[in-house]
């Protein structure tokens, strides 16, 4: 069985059809890249599998929980995906230590010294176990979103879903970010990430998913599918002619 | 004919003072209680709860508070009920001051960036959680300045309910004067009382916001 399935999935706002029928599933240890122009609907896919956005028709689970428009079913969905934003999103009245202990106290009522192992543990693991006590606003963007990592990790998720998460970082900073999401990658960690490094989906992915128009236009491996684009709007995405 | 010097007259209001004190500190933690409640009902999810809200606060905040005092002393007598000048006075200032607040706040928990609640959502939490812990944290620093500004308009509000007949210190000024015939000396006191009582509320709030920069940083 698959970790993440998405089937059929369609989305609309008002009259406007983003997603128009989405077939995705996803095994554990894959990393996918979802590339496509803006408005191709590829933030919102992401967004619909943790049921940020709600979904018009279809269905997704993720390791058999479904989505649900309830706060008991999006909870239990939740605990099984994290996610990570383009502009970081850290709790700015917490410290580093404190945003990554806040969910395991609050959701999990993990004990405060559990919650401070693991904190440490995982902001250890992005690089910034001496950031413990600083607050977000002390930190560089690409720091930040190291930190939005380890909260997101803190929480032991099967999957990470990633929105452009070093689309708001100075060129200098991507690689430090990219860095620990290779890194996850190789550990086994399950990775969808919506992004325009086309280096790093190439390198990292396992598969790529191109989208356009609402659409899985051209899925693949990111050897076939940047080497051989089938379609013409891949290939225009891609700046090949 | 007998002679009122100062003092007879700054004693008399400063007893009156008491009232307006008790009343503005009931308005406003009433109003407090009942306007966090209006705000948890105008944020919330479901529809009907949304409306509630918004029509209540359009109510309270369309009409005089002099009209809802009437109605709360004259109203409910009409029914029957003999309401006390004391009860009508508190149950109108703290069913005004809700309004208020509720909007107030309302507007500051719309002030904290989607992203919060969506970062928190993701991380599992509920809603509830996601107010007490990510959002409340955060909007209460820019709550403090309109909150505590808004306090000071319940002690002037206060002044209003001298029309039922509750003694308070506009009330005493009132009667003061008409014993004294000194208007000019006693409504300068009354309004030196008032300052008294507000100007430190307003001093507190500035302060307040330093100290909570300082402790949320400066975001």
């Amino acid at each position: 069985m698959s970790l993440i399935e998405i089937t059929e999935v369609r989305k609309s706002y008002g009259e406007n059809e983003v997603l128009k029928g989405i077939n995705l599933d996803v095994e554990p240890g894959e990393v996918i890249a979802i590339i496509g122009k803006s408005g191709s609907g590829k933030s919102t896919l992401l967004r619909c599998i943790n049921g940020l956005e709600t979904i018009s028709k279809g269905s997704i689970s993720v390791a058999g929980a479904q989505l649900h428009d309830d706060e008991v079913h999006l909870k239990a969905l939740r605990l099984k995906v994290g996610m990570i934003f383009q502009q970081f999103n850290l709790f700015p009245h917490l410290t580093v230590g404190g945003n990554v202990m806040l969910s395991q106290m609050v959701v999990k009522k993990t004990a405060k010294p559990e919650a401070e192992k693991m904190a440490r543990r995982m902001l250890e693991r992005v690089g910034l176990k001496q950031k413990f006590d600083a607050y977000p606003d002390e930190l560089s963007g690409g720091q930040q979103q190291r930190v939005a990592i380890a909260r997101a990790l803190a929480m032991q998720p099967m999957a990470l879903l990633c929105d452009e998460i070093t689309s708001a970082l100075d060129p200098e900073l991507v690689a430090e970010v990219l860095a620990v999401v290779r890194e996850l990658a190789a550990e086994g960690m399950t990775l969808l990430m919506v992004t325009h490094e086309m280096k790093f989906a190439r390198d990292v992915c396992s598969r790529v998913v191109f989208m356009h128009q609402g659409r899985v236009h051209e899925i693949g491996r990111p050897g076939e599918v940047f080497a051989n684009p089938q379609t013409p709007e891949l290939k225009q995405f891609l700046g090949l002619h | 004919m007998i002679e009122f010097t100062i003092w007879d007259i700054l004693r008399n209001l400063l007893l009156a003072t008491r009232w307006t004190i008790v009343l503005s500190a009931v308005s406003f933690v009433g109003g407090g209680i009942v306007g966090l409640g209006l705000l948890f009902l105008r944020i919330s999810k479901r529809k009907w709860s949304r409306s509630l809200a918004k029509y209540y606060i359009e109510l309270f905040q369309g009409t005089p508070l002099l009209m809802q005092l009437f109605i709360a002393f004259f109203g409910l007598g009409l029914f029957g009920i003999d309401v006390p000048a004391w009860l009508a006075a508190g149950l109108a200032l703290i069913l005004w001051s809700a309004a208020f607040l509720g909007e107030i706040w309302r507007g500051c928990v719309e002030a904290i960036a989607k992203g919060q609640w969506e970062a928190s959502a993701s991380l599992g939490m509920g809603r509830l959680q996601q107010m007490r812990y990510v959002i409340l944290p955060q909007a209460m620093k820019i709550a403090v300045p309109p909150t505590v500004g808004f306090s000071v308009q319940v002690i002037k509000g206060t002044a209003l309910t001298s029309i039922i007949g509750f003694v308070e210190l506009s009330k005493a000024g009132t009667v003061v004067t008409n014993a004294t015939f000194q208007p000019f000396t006693v409504y300068g006191l009354v309004a030196l009382i008032y300052f008294a009582l507000c100007c430190p509320l307003s001093k507190s709030s500035q302060i307040l916001e330093r100290k909570l920069n300082v402790a949320h940083r400066n975001h």
